[in-house]
């Protein structure tokens, strides 16, 4: 919590009486609730966020979610500021605890002088830590008898909203607005039970308790109401725009989400995306929308990205355009499907059979979820050969706010190009990109293309001879290689040369910048960029990695038998640069900005 | 009366393609055969012609017909097949493929394609035997075969794909043989003509890894061609005792019989098909949508989300 002017004091004691009383002005807290995943935790956190983006705040959430079914302990953390948010927060400012529990598992995530919020009818124990400041309020109990006596604890996640809003200062009038615009879809006594809730929580006298209370300000800019969503979210939108119309998955956390969104929002769009009975069938139906004519997608998170590797080498050779979203998460096998990862890096890139080159591109933050989304079906219809997004579970579910794209610009109508084709139409021409013709396209010359996973010439044949496999690799490879020459330098960050370039890719981005921001503070020279295209890398990092002495690339993957992460091994196969290291972990927890800083010097030193 | 210029016939000639790699004697010559004749009788516009198929000997299909086609990956025709025909109503897509590839590593997807009842032909050219990498044991070959993988003789019950796709849910399931060309041409009209999933079983002998198999279901070998007596359905006394198709319990009685067993049409029942029913979805979407467009679309659910 950085918190301006008001309060210089010292806020170590324990006892609320000892802190300063009147309103304190924050620049930007970080709120965590913790509590169980039935609770309605990630709803609090999601009203905020929404706020938050209606309210010119910056916002940036972080959840974990059990991999059970129903229950285990969860949290939300938000991070609201009125400057730029790049990351969910190292620690919190304020700790929502309903359990004993979740209070023992958190409350060494606040910071000094950081408040803790307890359900008193739950949390029985309470740490004598100095500098933590606590308040008993009980949750339970109050919220049932506000609803009205019954003894459901449901709307518990409303009254700690109600709360919020009033401890912090919060807009209510826009924040009931979103309430109702939620619970009014359901049903008037869940809308009415919400408002009673929400209500209370308003109502309790949680400024007497602390003896002050907050005020969140509100961010300079103005006037326009922000996109609140998360990643998952927008990769389905940016889908949409970029002109997919069919596509097929089989569900698999984190992924899922985007296949139910593109199952409902398609037929919107004349579109129909299709339930496979298994990862195999979902990309072979997918390559069956894309050789129809169609742009497609197809997706999944780590295992199930295995299991359609066989298909996606099969588009590589028969060069058919299809996008594959991975949403990673931790693995290997089903390991941890519920946590970050960037694991799959090496897979996306080699992990089909033969040499099946094809485009990997990451997307950096949520915002970026929904352009890389865009990107990803323009590349597969200009290259006719398999996209990989790399998106990951940390992106897919945490909320942030951003400008509404200007869709007029960016929206492609995808068009079925069926025009009748030549005598001397070549599906695979050896000078230039492939263009197939989809079935239903009339042949001139009276003879029909077989699209086919068999080495073939530039008519489609299939052929075994030796200089035509030779070629027709070259071909295949040539053509991402192409792509690679058309990209520029990615923007360094930060210093332009000095100490320590920090390189990443994938969702470390906030958390990467906000370190260079650190380091340069304490006098560093730290500069940063991030790639989005991986496969193929633009050309002349060298000449970046040059002016800095230490090149440190950030990732969330193991570091391997050589001491390298996985987008390491790739810049030192690629530049044989030795100032190239790495910085790894599989906690299976996003970076915190500390983690990075401390990491970074002890690999340089 | 001159016809029209464009509505110039589709001939076998032009329906062949390059000469099929096909052992001498191979039944699937009859198989392609019999196609190109059905073809001819249907008169579809060639460029809507789609024949799809994943890998074996049968799988070579696509290479011998000439239309669109798709040579694609071992056992996921179908799922491949799917993509086309419920993106694409205009076009009359077919898929090919043996029983190693149908019914061993693409098993799960038929009992799926048969369950969405997805409108496309599928015509499967059963041998009993893994031909293409020259003779193991496929999911039909009967107990006590000897292939490479089974010296001694195969040990593991053979799957019984009548009552595989019976049971499945696949709206048209027939069963033929490769010997039987007029049969075999009677049966793939009807499979065609049938809206929805329709399935061809046709016994179709390897005669270099398994020859003669199939001998006693052709009369020239000394077998029985036994034909299913359908129903007429002219109140007939001896029209009771007659096989109705639409009787899905006596379609599996069918499936039962001991081999050769019999030929025909074993169960047809029409449901309405995934491409109706996903097209019903589609257009009362759209419907309530309006002419929205794909950025008023967009828009209106980022709406939702500020």
């Amino acid at each position: 919590m950085s918190v301006s002017a008001t309060s210089g004091a010292s806020e170590t004691s324990e006892s609320p009486s000892n802190i300063p009383e009147g309103v304190t002005e924050l620049q930007d807290a970080v709120i965590r609730f913790a509590g169980n995943s039935q609770d309605g935790i990630q709803t609090i956190g999601g009203f905020l966020a929404r706020l938050a983006g209606r309210s010119a705040r910056e916002v940036m959430t972080y959840m974990t979610i059990p991999s059970t079914i129903s229950g285990g302990a969860s949290i939300f953390q938000v991070h609201l500021g009125s400057g730029e948010v790049l990351s969910a927060g190292d620690e919190s400012d304020f700790l929502f605890a309903f359990y004993q529990d979740s209070y023992n598992n958190h409350i060494s995530s606040l910071k000094e002088g950081g408040i803790c919020i307890y359900d008193s009818d739950h949390v029985e124990e309470i740490q004598k830590i100095p500098g933590i400041v606590h308040v008993a309020i009980p949750i339970t109990s109050t919220t049932v008898e506000a609803i009205g006596g019954s003894s459901r604890d449901r709307g518990k996640n409303i009254f700690v909203l109600g709360l919020v809003t009033q401890l912090f200062s919060l807009n209510r009038d826009k924040l009931i607005t979103l309430v109702e615009k939620q619970f009014g879809r359901k049903s008037e006594d869940v809308l009415r039970n919400a408002m009673l809730a929400f209500d209370a929580g308003y109502a309790y006298p949680i400024g007497d308790l602390l003896g002050r209370e907050f005020d969140l300000k509100e961010g300079a800019a103005k006037g326009e109401d922000k996109v609140t969503t998360d990643g998952n979210t927008a990769m389905t939108m940016g889908l949409l725009a970029g002109g997919v119309r069919y596509g097929s998955g089989y569900p698999i956390t984190p992924w899922s989400t985007i296949m139910e969104q593109l199952r409902s929002e398609l037929p919107k769009y004349g579109g129909l995306f299709v339930q496979a009975e298994d990862e195999l069938s979902a990309v072979s139906m997918a390559l069956g929308f894309a050789y129809s004519g169609h742009t497609s997608v197809t997706g999944s998170s780590g295992p199930g990205l295995s299991l359609k590797m066989e298909a996606l080498s099969y588009a590589t050779m028969a060069e058919l355009p299809i996008v594959v979203i991975n949403v990673q998460r931790g693995g290997p096998s089903t390991g941890l499907p519920t946590s970050v990862e960037q694991s799959d890096l090496m897979q996306a890139i080699y992990g089909s059979h033969g040499d099946s080159p094809r485009i990997v591109i990451a997307p950096k933050n949520v915002e970026d979820c929904f352009y890389v989304g865009v990107e990803a079906c323009q590349l597969a219809r200009e290259y006719s050969c398999p996209v990989l997004v790399l998106t990951d579970q940390a992106l897919a579910t945490r909320i942030e706010a951003f400008s509404q794209p200007d869709l007029e610009k960016i929206v492609v109508e995808p068009v079925l190009d069926q025009d009748a084709r030549g005598e001397d139409f070549k599906p695979y021409p050896i000078d230039g990109l492939t263009k197939h013709a989809p079935p239903g396209t009339e042949m001139e010359g009276g003879k029909y293309p077989v699209v086919t996973g068999l080495e073939h010439d530039e008519w489609g044949h299939p052929s075994g001879n030796p200089d035509v496999h030779a070629k027709m690799n070259a071909r295949r490879r040539d053509k991402v290689k192409a792509f690679g020459e058309t990209l520029s330098l990615p923007e360094v960050y930060g210093d332009e040369s000095g100490e320590v370039l920090i390189v990443g890719w994938g969702s470390t981005w906030g958390p990467i910048r906000e370190s260079v921001n650190r380091l340069r503070d304490a006098g560093r020279k730290v500069g940063t960029f991030h790639l989005r295209h991986i496969n193929p890398m633009p050309n002349g990092l060298e000449t970046i990695f040059e002016k800095f002495d230490h090149v440190v690339v950030v990732e969330m993957n193991d570091e391997g038998l050589y001491g390298n992460g996985q987008l390491a091994t790739l810049l030192r196969s690629r530049y044989c640069d030795p100032k190239i290291v790495s910085v790894c972990k599989t906690d299976g927890l996003t970076y915190k900005v500390r983690e990075i800083i401390e990491r970074i010097d002890g690999v340089i030193a | 009366m001159s016809a029209p210029a464009e509505t110039k016939k589709l001939t076998k000639k032009d329906l062949t393609a390059d000469h099929p790699t096909w052992c001498p004697g191979c039944g699937d010559f009859a198989v392609l055969a019999a196609f190109f004749k059905v073809l001819e009788k249907l008169q579809f516009p060639h460029e809507k012609i789609c024949t799809i198929a994943g890998i074996g000997c049968s799988s070579r299909f696509p290479y011998f017909v000439n239309g669109h086609g798709v040579h694609f990956i071992h056992g996921r025709a179908l799922p491949l097949a799917t993509g086309v025909s419920l993106s694409r109503p205009d076009l009359h897509v077919f898929a090919f493929g043996g029983d190693g590839d149908g019914y061993s590593i693409g098993g799960n997807h038929l009992d799926h394609a048969a369950r969405k009842n997805v409108n496309l032909t599928y015509v499967v050219m059963d041998n009993f035997v893994y031909g293409l990498t020259k003779k193991q044991t496929s999911p039909t070959s009967p107990t006590g075969f000897k292939s490479k993988t089974d010296p001694t003789g195969a040990i593991d019950q053979p799957i019984n794909p009548m009552k595989k796709l019976v049971y499945g849910g696949a709206s048209f399931v027939a069963r033929t043989h490769a010997t039987q060309v007029k049969h075999m041409m009677s049966v793939f009209e009807r499979a065609i003509q049938h809206p929805g999933f329709s399935v061809v079983e046709v016994l179709s002998e390897c005669v270099v890894f398994y020859p003669g198999i199939f001998d006693d279901g052709n009369p020239r070998k000394g077998g029985e061609f036994d034909i299913i007596d359908e129903k007429v359905g002219d109140g007939s006394p001896e029209d009771e005792g007659r096989h109705d198709v639409t009787d899905g319990n006596a379609a599996y009685e069918l499936a039962s019989l001991q081999y050769p067993g019999k030929f025909g049409v074993f169960y047809q029942n029409e449901r309405p098909t995934k491409n109706q029913l996903e097209q019903q979805w589609i257009d009362s979407t759209k419907e309530k949508v309006g002419d929205a467009s794909t950025a008023d679309l967009l828009s209106a659910r980022f709406a939702s989300m500020k």
